[in-house]
């Protein structure tokens, strides 16, 4: 009796936690609308000029595709560690940690054959980023150090030390000798390319995204230890009494979304680049993922199946981007301006989200003489 | 090498632009401190400075009115800031998330508006130093503090007066007890909500002059990302200096210092990785807030939380 009670408060829940969001950026889209409209442009012809951009051709699906897929790495990391209480900022620099141990392993074995390279460097990906975002973990539970402000801190840090790598060890060889010094690897060995499917830009790693986020979903949702990070994020007093160490999960939490944004910088490189470079930016060499892949989970409502659509929605939109600089003459950045808006309005509806769980969940108390320990797993998250 | 470093001149030019350096700075991590003592967490603060520099750079390009780049940046900064706190205070979002949310749509929109108005980088003419009669000769104090432009001294002089009110006037103390206990000032008959949205507006104000510090008075230019993270870092300064002006002002001092050594080692040419120089500055942001914490400095105990009022 509880536990159908329970299940159904968790369908309507999702639909809420659907719907809200969907609503909420409508608006934000309605918003850019305006925007356009000022800069002088058709809003209509540049959202359809964004589609056609994004989806109009077999080729343009699979680029987009291709720029969705760090977005779920991160966001799909992103999940796990919202769930659990902590808000890791620190995307940027965990892919740029991952991206560095992959890199290191496939030039390192230029010998090895292709199914043991990749596995050998993605997991270098997933170990890096897991360093990374775990170090912001160590800061937080034994230095009590705001996991915002060290993520933030590290994304620098990452930034300048692989700018350090390539202007010194990583730097590619010929051009050490050509002296042109522009700050890349080489070329990775063509063993360590993961799949694609030519002549298109898609490749394997598309594939291992929504895997991951299937497994990640399986974790937080099917597992005891999943649950018990859940339950830390929720209510850390209540999963105190309840005798989780609240500190221990809390690393776990963070350290697996960095190891997930390392292993979307690990597939980046090795499915798209297929070197290290940078520009010395924060964004040059990401592409902003670490903060859109924020943007792609909180659209999917946090929870890891959401993100694959979510993470695809906002792939074409940087895809579009590109046809809304060529056919309406409007700047690319106006797609930054655009996720801001998203990320501020999705965010602003949860208290819509909240009052309504609120209202059911009072009604539901009511009916249940007693209230159930399986209220906790239901409880929605915010 | 190294010894270059010791000579007069040098030392005098480091610790003269860590003071200039220290500005922008200054103002965002004032402003946040107003925020974050009544208990509002704004992690956009990059954003707003982004918009507000462009604006405040483009008023003066079309005008040659610093005055009124000033102010267009100040008008950008509240409205910025009041935007914030309607997002914060009103629809009582998580705060770490929505100031992501200000961040991207700031950076967004500043590059925006600059490739559509003026799309190649200017350099314009900015506040310009000023002397202090009797002060700016003084020797090896006149040079570092008292050459430099009036937004300089204008942070400067906020600290005391942020300190001043922040500590010794009602107003200050509404503000605190918002922080600490709003349910407990809410029962006094404080609007917590009004003075969330006043603090929160004029952190908004200050982070819009901090971001003209930069575009009219420091770089005088302005490009995509043109403040390269320092809000984030003026957000991590204030949790630095304890929620005190005067601590606040020493991170931002102790930051830009490393900032302005950094980069003169690079003026003068000495063998060290200037990427490794660059990250100094960061690494030790860190390891100041890992000493921070073990001061047992408590943070204001309602922030980030939105204030219910329970009926």
């Amino acid at each position: 009796m509880a536990i159908q009670t329970s299940t159904k408060k968790i369908g309507l829940g999702r639909l809420d936690a659907l719907l809200i969001p969907l609503l909420a950026s409508g608006l934000a889209l309605l918003v850019g609308a305006v925007m356009l409209q000022l800069l002088g442009a058709n809003p209509l012809d540049a959202y359809a000029a964004m589609l056609r951009g994004a989806l109009g051709s077999f080729n343009t699906l699979a680029d987009t595709l291709v720029k969705a897929t760090p977005l779920l790495f991160v966001g799909v990391g992103i999940c796990i560690a919202y769930r659990g209480g902590i808000i890791n900022i620190g995307g940027e620099g965990q892919i740029v940690i991952g991206s560095i141990a992959a890199v290191a392993v496939a030039l390192t074995f230029p010998n090895l054959p292709g199914w043991v390279l990749v596995p050998a460097s993605l997991m270098a990906g997933f170990i890096g980023g897991a360093f990374w975002g775990g170090l912001a973990g160590v800061l937080k539970i034994s230095f009590h150090v705001n996991e915002v402000l060290s993520t933030v801190m590290l994304n620098f840090i990452a930034i300048q030390f692989m700018g350090f790598l390539l202007h010194g060890v990583l730097m590619d060889p010929t051009e050490k000798d050509n002296s042109i010094q522009i700050p890349q690897t080489q070329r990775l060995p063509p063993a360590s390319d993961l799949w694609r499917w030519v002549p298109t830009q898609l490749h394997a790693g598309v594939l291992l995204g929504i895997v991951v986020a299937i497994l990640v979903y399986i974790f937080l949702w099917r597992t005891t230890i999943g649950y018990r990070i859940r339950a830390v994020g929720l209510n850390p007093v209540a999963a105190r009494y309840a005798g989780i160490s609240v500190p221990r999960y809390q690393v776990l939490a963070i350290l697996l979304s960095g190891a997930f944004a390392g292993l979307g910088g690990a597939v980046e490189v090795l499915g798209v680049t297929h070197r290290l470079f940078t520009d010395g930016s924060l964004t040059g060499f990401t592409g902003n993922a670490g903060f859109n892949g924020i943007v792609a989970a909180l659209f999917g409502g946090l929870h890891p199946i959401g993100t694959i659509p979510a993470a695809f929605l906002f792939g074409a939109l940087l895809v579009g981007a590109n046809s809304l600089q060529r056919s309406v003459q409007v700047p690319s950045a106006f797609v930054t301006t655009l996720d801001g808006l998203v990320v501020i309005f999705v965010v602003s509806s949860q208290i819509w989200v909240r009052r309504r769980n609120l209202q059911r969940s009072t009604i539901e108390s009511a009916r249940t003489e007693i209230s159930h320990p399986s209220e906790v797993e239901s409880e929605p998250a915010k | 090498m190294i010894t270059q470093l010791f000579t007069a001149t040098v030392l005098v030019g480091i610790v003269s632009s860590g003071v200039r350096l220290a500005t922008s700075y200054l103002y965002a991590a004032i402003g946040e401190t107003f925020g974050q003592i009544s208990g509002v967490l704004n992690l956009g603060v990059e954003g707003i400075m982004l918009v507000a520099a462009f604006a405040a750079y483009y008023a003066v390009l079309q005008t040659n009115d610093l005055w009124l780049g000033l102010l267009i940046a100040i008008i950008v900064g509240a409205a910025m800031g009041l935007m914030m706190a309607f997002i914060s205070v009103t629809l009582k979002a998580e705060q770490g998330i929505s100031g992501i949310g200000l961040y991207l749509f700031g950076l967004g929109l500043s590059d925006l508006l600059f490739r559509v108005t003026i799309g190649t980088t200017k350099t314009l003419n900015g506040f310009s130093n000023i002397d202090i009669p009797g002060l700016t000769s003084l020797p090896i104090v006149g040079p570092i503090l008292f050459h430099q432009n009036l937004l300089v001294y204008g942070a400067f002089a906020l600290v005391p007066i942020a300190w001043l009110i922040l500590n010794k006037t009602p107003w200050g103390l509404m503000i605190r007890a918002v922080g600490q206990n709003p349910e407990a000032a809410d029962s006094l008959g404080i609007n917590v909500a009004r003075v969330r949205y006043i603090t929160v507006t004029v952190g908004g104000v200050l982070s819009g002059i901090a971001g003209a510090s930069l575009s009219i008075a420091l770089l005088n230019v302005f490009q995509q990302n043109l403040t390269s993270g320092q809000g984030f870092i003026a957000v991590a300064l204030v949790y630095f200096g304890a929620w005190n002006p005067w601590r606040v002002m020493v991170g931002c001092l102790l930051f830009s210092m490393v900032n302005a050594l950094q980069i003169w080692v690079q003026i003068l040419g000495i063998p060290i990785s200037s990427d490794l120089a660059v990250m100094m500055p960061y690494v030790l942001t860190i390891v100041a807030l890992i000493f921070a914490a073990r001061l047992k400095v408590t943070q204001p105990a309602a922030l980030t939380k939105p204030f219910e009022r329970g009926e």
